[in-house]
């Protein structure tokens, strides 16, 4: 029998800590699935925010650093500065990256830092108990927006991948989403796409990832899904908003 | 073969740097260290090395903890209100211990406070700074030369430790010029680097993290650290002493407070007064058993600093129960004269 589908090797084999629905363990299996396509296990080194992204070292077979809470693309951007033929990445939530580590992101892409981040994005707080993030819908209760996010009092959500697309330094910036194979598919390819704009030396990629929260967003893991299709997507639009084609100092 | 150079302190410890084998820093703006930056700026590139104008210290600091965890020799610097903001990323490399090279070229505060030097990050260099059960090993140069010999120190003992070292410079050292020698500088021998993140080939992965959640671990990590400050403590005190053996009246003062007190002692002397100096150069490991040695004989202390009272405490923890700690503070504005201090002095007496 012709064996199809097998872990990532790069993902090691033991069971995920993550809430039933949650989709951090498919974007870990996406991301060793591209270092694993481009065989760049021995010479990629992953920086793990903080919140349910931090235990990244204990499912990947790689070197990881830990970083304080928002700061991994400026640990990302010294081990680049060091070893720039190795592959660095950052793995980071929405309130690590685009709350407290915004500066961090924006001046790393505004450089054009040749590394790739995979941002994930579900709306909320996911370590520390389900409050409000930059990225919360209008109208979306959390712990600490007991009524609903209003935006008189809270402001909107940011879209990360549009607003960095707008910077010079920036590459490549995409969203997508994991609630149905079709997105799921979609994600795997940018995911590839991402690390592959690295090893050419395109400069800063990002990728942007929809994931479900099942368990601070008080809901199955089907009716997880069925939200991210009807409330986040609409909001948050999957598509590629920035793709260069050569770098600038080739 | 020696060199003279007559040299801005903030260039020496620069210089000091790349001879050192630093070839990386992170720094943002500010005053009074800007010297810094601007020398590395220019002369990084020079030795394949790289330097960064970082978005803020936070980055800063960030980034260098990133080059440390890469194995590099990298330094970020800054003055006050950038450091604090730095105490984060200083308590996560001490807590992954990581070694790197911060220095603090100090301003006045609180708050944005000045641009004169001050001594009021005394407390903040020697307890840690941040968050957690930490120490950093703080050098405390009070010449030009020492800006450069003690940089060259920092990280050998940055990587002896895999702790982060301070250099606590202030205002008056790095921008005053001198004469300073350049010395010929042997390596010394450290240990390998084998816990570095350079890709996991061949060898099972490596991992810099500060995160310990399961049972007892945070505890045994914590006496792990403190293992280590207890080895600094017997290994790396370094001070002078100088005019100690009849003196009735000792001086303690560190930095620039240290070099206008050698001054004054002059002018005391010569108008009959016994005074020494006594002058830690690590601030932490604080010289504790050297002054109790001292305090046997000599049982009078004036503690003089360019605050309202900090190091004098270390003093106080570290002399003779029978000794008489007094204090003499200059807070920031401007530099204390020696004929302000021979008044202290004589005060004592």
């Amino acid at each position: 029998m012709k064996q199809v589908f097998k872990r990532p090797p790069t993902l090691k084999d033991v069971p995920f800590h993550f809430c039933p629905g949650c989709h951090h363990g498919t974007i870990h299996r996406l991301v060793a699935d591209a270092i694993d396509y481009y065989n760049l296990r021995e010479r990629t080194i992953g920086v793990a925010g903080v919140g349910c992204s931090v235990f990244v070292y204990e499912y990947f077979d790689i070197d990881v650093a830990e970083a304080p809470h928002g700061r991994a693309p400026a640990v990302a951007t010294g081990l680049k500065r060091v070893l720039r033929d190795r592959i660095i990445f950052t793995y980071q939530g929405d309130g690590d990256l685009a709350s407290i580590g915004m500066s961090e992101i924006v001046h790393t892409a505004n450089r054009g830092e040749n590394i790739t981040v995979i941002f994930v994005n579900n709306t909320v707080y996911g370590m520390t108990g389900g409050q409000m993030a930059p990225t919360t819908l209008l109208g979306q209760q959390t712990t600490t927006s007991p009524y609903g996010r209003d935006f008189l009092q809270d402001g909107y959500p940011i879209r990360m991948a549009e607003m960095l697309a707008t910077l010079e330094g920036t590459s490549y910036s995409v969203r997508m989403a994991l609630n149905t194979p079709a997105n799921l598919m979609k994600a795997k390819k940018a995911v590839r796409r991402a690390f592959e704009m690295q090893m050419n030396d395109m400069g800063f990629s990002f990728v942007e990832l929809l994931s479900s929260c099942p368990t601070n967003w008080g809901m199955s893991s089907l009716k997880a899904n069925e939200r991210v299709e009807k409330e986040l997507i609409p909001y948050f639009p999957l598509g590629i908003f920035k793709e260069r084609k050569g770098s600038d100092h080739l | 073969m020696e060199k003279r150079l007559f040299i801005k302190g903030n260039e020496a410890l620069a210089l000091g740097a790349i001879k050192a084998g630093c070839r990386y820093y992170f720094g943002y703006p500010i005053t009074p260290q800007n010297d810094i930056p601007e020398y590395l700026s220019k002369h990084l590139v020079k030795v394949e090395g790289c330097f960064i104008q970082a978005e803020s210290e936070v980055a800063s600091i960030n980034m260098l903890l990133g080059a440390s965890a890469a194995g590099a020799r990298a330094m970020t610097s800054s003055s006050s209100p950038g450091i604090s903001l730095m105490q984060e990323g200083i308590s996560y490399l001490a807590g992954s211990e990581l070694p790197a090279v911060i220095v603090n070229i100090t301003r006045s505060g609180p708050g944005l406070g000045g641009i004169s030097a001050s001594q009021g990050d005394y407390f903040q260099a020697t307890r840690g700074g941040g968050h957690g059960d930490y120490r950093t090993i703080v050098l405390a140069p009070h010449s030009v030369q020492e800006m450069h010999d003690l940089t060259l120190v920092a990280f050998d003992l940055a990587d002896k430790y895999r702790n982060p070292v301070v250099i606590l410079g202030d205002a008056v050292l790095g921008q005053m010029q001198e004469t300073m020698v350049e010395r010929i500088v042997h390596p010394a021998e450290l240990p390998a680097k084998d816990w570095t993140l350079t890709g996991a080939a061949g060898r099972e992965p490596n991992l810099i993290k500060s995160l310990y959640l399961k049972e007892g671990e945070m505890e045994r990590h914590n006496w792990k650290l403190f293992a280590k400050y207890q080895r600094m403590k017997k290994e790396e005190v370094r001070y002078e002493v100088s005019l100690g053996e009849d003196a009735d009246l000792i001086i303690t003062a560190f930095g620039t407070a240290a070099r206008v007190s050698k001054t004054a002692i002059r002018l005391a002397r010569a108008e009959g007064f016994k005074v020494g100096l006594f002058r830690p150069i690590t601030l932490f490991p604080f010289p504790e058993e050297a002054l109790q040695c001292l305090s046997r004989r000599v049982k009078r202390f004036l503690s003089i600093e360019m605050n309202t009272g900090q190091m004098v405490e270390d003093v106080k923890l570290s002399v003779a129960r029978d000794a008489d700690v007094h204090f003499y503070g200059h807070p920031p504005g401007s530099p204390p004269v020696p004929e302000e201090l021979l008044e202290a002095i004589k005060k004592v007496f």
